[in-house]
């Protein structure tokens, strides 16, 4: 039985005194060993890129649904674009494992947001604000989540898109891309915005698609199935598997 | 419930012994510059607006331009994820001192406390080169440079960050005068100083990668704050 | 009482001479001066009904709530003293929490009256502590499962009910419900019932003022605890004040 050594099980009563649920517990029988840690030091199952921008009222992210060990395509279904809230969504890059813990803390913090019944809804800046806190803490205690997020939403109506890394490395911006996306696909992103600043949905859709297109041309690690979190004015939205037509018939023109 | 503050829920029965290893690098150099020049009565400082690592641009349009007073203004350059959190609780201090204090505090003592705040993380260190401006008590304008580890100096002119070697020359030709035949050098004006800003980044952009983009610039006076953005090349 | 005095109820770790706790006896009684608290456990889903006591013209309304939110799929309705009942909630949220962080599912309502069963049971034990004012109502509503419903007293017993009643006026409410086919009642009909029976057991001449309170857990809310809608609670208001005026007038016929 515990002793109170998380945040989760009861206190003792008083100083070494009898904690609820682990009355057994006699003075001088921690089990909490004080050995070395383990840490996540390099990350095992990775997932590629994420595709983000910002439309006309509202943000689309996007991301494939491999998950890889090593060069090895391991898994082939490994969702990481996530709906937070109503006005919140979220998509990962990097360790998998790291993105299920974290995704775990977000869904128990919109259930205790929901205990709280007062009616409000986290938006996505504080969101945004708190994964930088977090990723930031744990860097510093050299023990990093392997990931990049990028939080989408709305703020009060506005459009939001930012990204966090490992570090706590955070920034704003119309279009973001991580992994090899912010070699590939940001370009066609900032230039498609250069052109057009404020695309439709439709429009960013079709850009997105096409990104997820050429990554999957270019980016070994990557899938031809992947899938979209959309959200506008009318709320959130996650699509898919949608999947990328591939053609390879100009491959007989090289050996 | 916050899961994330103290430590990770902790289960006896899954907890194994493990060996701690340091590969990783809790450090980014995400570039940018910052520039810095006082006068007599004014205080000018600039950075650009490009936030990269390695070779892929995050974002062009960073402000890395902090203002801690109406009469002060960080510049900060370096690693952003430190950046973010000095800023931060370099925030959070500022308002503490006026509630304690019921005043603003005095630009040398943002730069007393910015030091401080600094050397107080000597061993696991802020990457960032900070470049703190304002007017002091008499209304003069005034520099403080720092290093990462909260050594301090006061001057009239300084650049910092990714183009800081390329740049400080530069201004210790066109604003200190240095090393220069004849007598009659003019103090630099506040026109003066935002044109030889101007030049500068113009110049930093085309040899430095990691500064480009546009550039901030804030202007203190006795009169306030006023801010003007200047592009620069965007490769 | 005949216990004052005898020296044996000072404490909650003594029995008495013919072997009773008085400390946990006199925390049932801080129960029964609360306002009265019911569930409804039907063949859908479980509804909760708190008569909420409003001792002064001056409170916000709708402060001080009675029932909460434990997780997604569990509610809690309570009558004693609220300080007490809130440190219960909280406990119940943090075994809710742990449970969901280790198992990756939403705890089973029976663990969780366990778990919360002994927390307040070990209260009774030490001279230290005193035992909870409160007694708790805890109910779920699981698609596989069906619903389900607990009661849980100051002195840590519990037990599994079709329809249970706590506080002020449970004897008279008890005596309602018992009336109910509750297993073959959906929540949209237990809704109308509860508001009824709240608005029979309230005293209009003891207490003036009193807020009710309505929620539920059923298959219509896909599992998850919340208060009833506006236009539900209004209505179940509305016929619960004509069920009064009918039986008032029916009163007056009598005589």
């Amino acid at each position: 039985m515990y002793n109170g050594v998380d945040q989760f099980t009861a206190k003792p009563f008083w100083h070494n005194g009898p904690a609820p649920g682990a009355i057994y517990n006699f003075p001088g029988t921690k089990t909490h060993g004080t050995n070395g840690s383990q840490r996540s030091q390099t990350p095992i199952t990775t997932a590629t890129s994420i595709v983000a921008m910002k439309f006309n009222g509202g943000v689309i992210i996007a991301g494939d649904i491999l998950g890889s060990y090593g060069s090895l395509a391991r898994f082939r279904n490994c969702p990481r674009v996530l709906k937070v809230n109503d006005n919140i969504i979220l998509g990962a890059g990097g360790d998998y494992g790291d993105y299920q813990y974290v995704k775990d803390v977000i869904e128990q913090k919109i259930v205790d947001e929901e205990c709280l019944d007062d009616g409000f809804k986290i938006k996505p800046k504080s969101m945004y604000c708190w994964l930088t806190r977090v990723m930031y803490n744990r860097r510093s205690k050299f023990d990093p989540f392997w990931n990049t997020f990028v939080v989408g939403g709305l703020q009060d109506g506005v459009p939001f898109l930012g990204s966090v890394d490992k570090l706590g490395t955070a920034f704003e911006d119309n279009a973001i891309c991580t992994g090899y996306g912010a070699y590939m696909a940001l370009p066609i992103l900032r230039s498609a915005l250069e052109a057009n600043p404020s695309p439709t949905e439709e429009e960013a859709r079709a850009l997105i698609h096409k990104c997820m297109e050429v990554l999957f041309y270019r980016d070994a690690r990557s899938f031809p199935k992947y899938q979209v979190a959309v959200i506008n004015k009318d709320g959130t939205d996650i699509q898919g598997p949608l999947e990328i037509q591939q053609n390879w018939n100009l491959a007989h023109m090289i050996n | 419930m916050a899961m994330m503050n103290d430590s990770r829920p902790h289960y006896p029965d899954y907890s194994t012994a493990g060996a701690v290893q340091h590969s990783f690098n809790p450090y980014a150099d995400n570039g940018g510059s910052v520039v810095a020049i006082a006068g007599d009565d004014f205080a000018v400082i600039g950075a650009d607006t490009r936030l990269s690592t390695g070779f892929a641009i995050y974002t062009r349009n960073q402000k890395k331009l902090f203002k801690l007073t109406d009469k002060t203004i960080l510049g900060c350059a370096g690693c952003w994820c430190d950046t973010l959190t000095l800023t931060r609780i370099l925030n959070a201090r500022m308002q503490m001192y006026e509630q304690e204090h019921n005043k603003t505090m005095s630009t040398t003592a943002c730069s007393q406390m910015l030091s401080t705040m600094l050397y107080y993380k000597r061993f696991f260190p802020y990457y960032i080169s900070n470049v703190l401006v304002g007017l002091d008590t008499e209304g003069k304008g005034c520099v403080y440079s720092y290093d990462p580890i909260g050594h301090c100096e006061r001057s009239t002119y300084r650049a910092g960050g990714s183009a800081g070697a390329l740049l400080q020359p530069l201004l210790d030709n066109q604003v200190g005068f240095k090393n220069m035949q004849g007598d009659a050098f003019e103090k630099v004006t506040k026109e003066r100083a935002i044109a030889i800003l101007k030049d500068v980044f113009i110049s930093a952009a085309e040899r430095d990668i990691y500064t480009g983009d546009s550039i901030v610039i804030n202007l203190i006076t006795k009169d306030g704050i006023t801010e003007e953005t200047f592009p620069l090349r965007k490769d | 009482m005949s216990s004052i005095g005898t020296g044996y109820d000072l404490s909650a770790s003594q029995f008495s001479p013919d072997g009773r706790v008085f400390q946990v006896e006199y925390a049932m009684k801080a129960v029964e001066n609360s306002g009265t608290a019911i569930g409804l456990r039907g063949k859908d889903g479980v509804v909760f009904g708190v008569e909420k006591i409003v001792t002064s013209k001056l409170y916000e309304p709708g402060a001080n709530k009675r029932i909460f939110n434990i997780d997604k799929h569990v509610g809690m309705s309570v009558a004693g003293l609220i300080a007490d009942a809130r440190q219960l909630v909280d406990i119940a949220r943090r075994e809710s929490a742990n449970y969901r962080s280790q198992y990756g599912v939403s705890i089973p309502l029976n663990y969780l009256n366990d778990r919360v069963s002994m927390y307040m049971h070990a209260h009774t034990l030490y001279s230290a502590v005193r035992p909870f004012g409160c007694s708790i109502i805890m109910g779920s509503f699981d698609p596989q499962e069906g619903p389900n419903m607990f009661m849980i007293d100051p002195s840590g017993v519990s037990y599994g009910f079709h329809g249970c009643a706590t506080g002020k006026a449970k004897q008279s409410a008890k005596t309602e419900i018992e009336k109910l086919k509750l297993s073959t009642m959906t929540c949209k009909e237990l809704v109308k019932e509860a508001a009824r029976i709240i608005y029979l057991v309230h005293d209009e001449l003891k207490d003036k003022n009193f807020e009710m309170e309505l929620s539920w857990v059923c298959e219509e809310t896909k599992g998850k605890h919340e208060r009833v809608p506006e236009s539900l609670y209004l209505e179940a208001e509305k016929s619960a004040k004509q069920a009064m005026e009918a039986e008032s007038d029916s009163d007056t016929e009598d005589m």
